[in-house]
């Protein structure tokens, strides 16, 4: 089985994000690999145990990330967790790169690496939070879409995944190669071991031009006009104290139907 | 200006924010609905009475089940530019399906998607979008050069247009297009259904609903199945009050987690998003990944035993004590004033 893991690296969820003159800033908080991604890797990994060993060289993980040199970071944690290989495509002329431009670049480099078996996505990207690379992926590569998989099952040429939705769990099978996407359900992502952060510190990690994958930049076609913070809420936290739960309780439900909110 | 409002369901249950986004629509000119699946005449006619100025539907046994690959052809063929319908702006409510097809009719079309909308104006010919990034830290305003613009809308974000019981409008019939890559194997309805996308009221519980040491549970069970039991007591109190309210259970992660409630219920930063009208967050903390999820609501009420919980920050109202004893003394004080 050959797995990729498409990965992002974003400003780790306990940084202080704004917007200051026209810009995201983050402040000192770390560059780490977007949490539904390390979900990803955790599942490419899984299958490539459950298709071969650990060990065996028939299967093989291979992170990959789209974007800009300190990206390297995040592939090293994909390393690290156990990925057998990491490949970064970063180039000057992918700074504004929208979803369908993404999923352009990961088609033209998975099919550089050789294709796949099973092409493994987060859900969504913290940053910029769509949500549309993996069906795009999946789109322009022509492959199967199996998103949202709390469980993966590879049988034969084919593979069911059970799709987690909020109407209930949904089980849906395709042919590989596919495209996939996890959620939480698939388990905690491993931590790196001691061997894995060694190995991650010595690996060389391919980086590919657009030139490399033989494609042009593509063209935004989504683009930002205007950051803005959120507007401040004003709160004052009121707390309600009383001598028994009943006096509270009776306090509260009164602030509560004051407030109009049923 | 013509729109086409794809309206979400499930076997026939329509995701409410479907009628939100075609109110929007209609704000802007004619609204054209889609609906696609089979057997979805009583969908269809829904769309006409929230006011759908036309319907399209795909009745078609290839989408009896939803799979991206048909719905995003389907609908790529009626948006497409050589299409007599040629819409501007197609508009979704936000769910895990309309993602996908959007995503990938956006690729067909060679047009962009611009997701969880939470405001959206028109200037002369182009839409401005403004959406959350970084976890809702900050918005920002988007625009698609692509045409037809899509955007999917966050759900309570745009007002609910009033439903004409009977209205009848015209309804037509569109071919199917595609060929589905997947097949549906089974459905598992064994967890109830959980819409917290468009619940007015969510009572949530976290870790703390399992630690009430004066429970004793059934004997022969280890430690585990009686933290499990313990928060199954406590999770029935937050599920008698969102009852009472009206509402949807809510879970922090660590509840998810620790094997007391199933993930669909989980809110944050890799749960759902949520801004109801009043959140009720019992014996959570209030970390940051959490409090993503939720910060939107317009009333947030934390009960948690310890005063200093972070939780508190972020709330209108806050009670320092014990859930298992002010959940329910605020049930019974709920229910004598809602007269129930
Ligand atoms: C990448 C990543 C993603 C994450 N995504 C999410 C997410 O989507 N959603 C999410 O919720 N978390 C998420 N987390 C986890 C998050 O960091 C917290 O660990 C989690 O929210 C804690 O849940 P909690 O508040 O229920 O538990 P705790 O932090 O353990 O808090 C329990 C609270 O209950 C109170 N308590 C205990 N007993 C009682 C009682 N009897 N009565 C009243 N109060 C009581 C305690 O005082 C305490 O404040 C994520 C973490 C990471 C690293
Ligand atoms: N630049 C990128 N490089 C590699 N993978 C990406 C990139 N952007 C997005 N992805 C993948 O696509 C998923 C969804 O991203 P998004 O559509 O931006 O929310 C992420 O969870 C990643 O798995």
């Amino acid at each position: 089985m050959k797995i990729i893991a498409c990965i992002k690296q974003v400003p780790d969820s306990e940084a202080k994000v704004k917007a200051e003159s026209g810009q995201v800033s983050w402040g000192d908080a770390p560059l780490v690999i977007n949490p539904f991604d390390e979900y990803a890797v955790e599942g490419a990994l899984q299958q490539k145990e459950a298709s071969g060993g650990a060990s065996s060289s028939l299967s093989t993980v291979t992170a990959l990330c789209v974007g800009p040199e300190s990206a390297r970071e995040a592939l090293k944690h994909a390393l690290a967790m156990g990925a057998d290989e990491a490949v970064l495509v970063s180039d000057a002329a992918l700074e504004n790169l929208d979803t369908v431009g993404a999923a352009r670049v990961l088609a033209a480099a998975i099919q550089k690496i050789g294709g796949a078996d099973m092409v493994v996505f987060g859900r969504q990207t913290l940053d910029n939070g769509a949500g549309l690379t993996p069906a795009q992926t999946a789109r322009v590569l022509g492959w199967p879409m199996l998103g949202l998989a709390g469980q993966i099952k590879v049988e034969g040429g084919s593979v069911t995944v059970e799709r987690v939705l909020d109407e209930g769990r949904q089980s849906m099978k395709a042919n590989l190669p596919a495209v996939l996407s996890v959620v939480q359900s698939i388990g905690e992502p491993r931590y790196p071991s001691f061997m894995g952060i060694r190995k991650a510190s010595k690996a060389t990690i391919p980086v590919w031009s657009l030139d490399d994958l033989g494609i042009a930049a593509p063209t935004a076609i989504v683009t930002r006009t205007e950051l803005m913070n959120p507007p401040a809420q004003e709160l004052a936290t009121e707390m309600i104290t009383g001598e028994t739960p009943a006096e509270i309780a009776e306090k509260l439900a009164e602030k509560i139907l004051a407030e109009k909110v049923l | 200006m013509k729109t086409f409002v794809y309206i979400d369901h499930f076997n026939g249950e329509v995701q409410p924010a479907s009628w939100e986004a075609l109110g929007l629509a209609k704000s802007f000119g004619s609204a054209i609905a889609l609906v696609f699946g089979s057997n979805v005449d009583a969908v269809a006619k829904a769309a006409v009475e929230y006011g759908a100025d036309e319907v399209l539907v795909a009745d078609d046994a290839s989408l009896t089940d939803y799979r991206a690959e048909t719905y995003a052809s389907t609908l790529a063929s009626l948006a497409a530019a050589a299409s007599p319908l040629n819409p501007n702006l197609i508009l979704f409510p936000t769910t895990a399906r309309t993602r996908e097809m959007s995503a990938m009719s956006a690729v067909d079309l060679n047009t962009g998607v611009l997701t969880d909308v939470s405001a959206l104006e028109v200037n002369s010919d182009s839409f401005i979008a403004t959406r959350p990034i970084y976890e809702g830290k900050v918005l920002e305003k988007t625009v698609c050069s692509g045409k037809p613009v899509m955007a999917t809308i966050r759900g309570r974000a745009f007002p609910k247009p009033n439903r004409e019981e009977g209205k009848s409008g015209t309804i037509t019939k569109v071919a199917a297009a595609g060929e589905a890559k997947s097949t549906v194997e089974g459905y598992s309805a064994s967890e109830s259904a959980v819409n917290l996308g468009d619940a007015g009221v969510i009572v949530s519980g976290g870790r703390g609903v399992s630690n009430n040491p004066s429970l004793t549970p059934p004997a022969g069970m280890d430690e585990k199945q009686a933290e499990v039991w313990r928060a199954q007591q406590g999770f029935a109190l937050v599920t008698e009050l969102a009852q009472l309210l009206g509402g949807a259970i809510g879970a922090s992660r660590a509840a998810v987690d620790g094997g007391y409630i199933t993930y669909s219920h989980q809110v944050g930063q890799t749960g759902k998003v949520v801004a109801p009208d009043l959140y009720i967050a019992c014996g959570i903390s209030g970390a940051i990944q959490h409090l993503v999820g939720m910060r939107n609501a317009k009333v947030i009420v934390a009960i948690n035993k310890d005063a200093d919980a972070p939780i508190f920050k972020q709330a209108r109202y806050g009670v320092v004590g014990d859930l298992f004893q002010i959940v329910p003394a605020l049930t019974e004080a709920m229910k004598k004033k809602l007269g129930k």
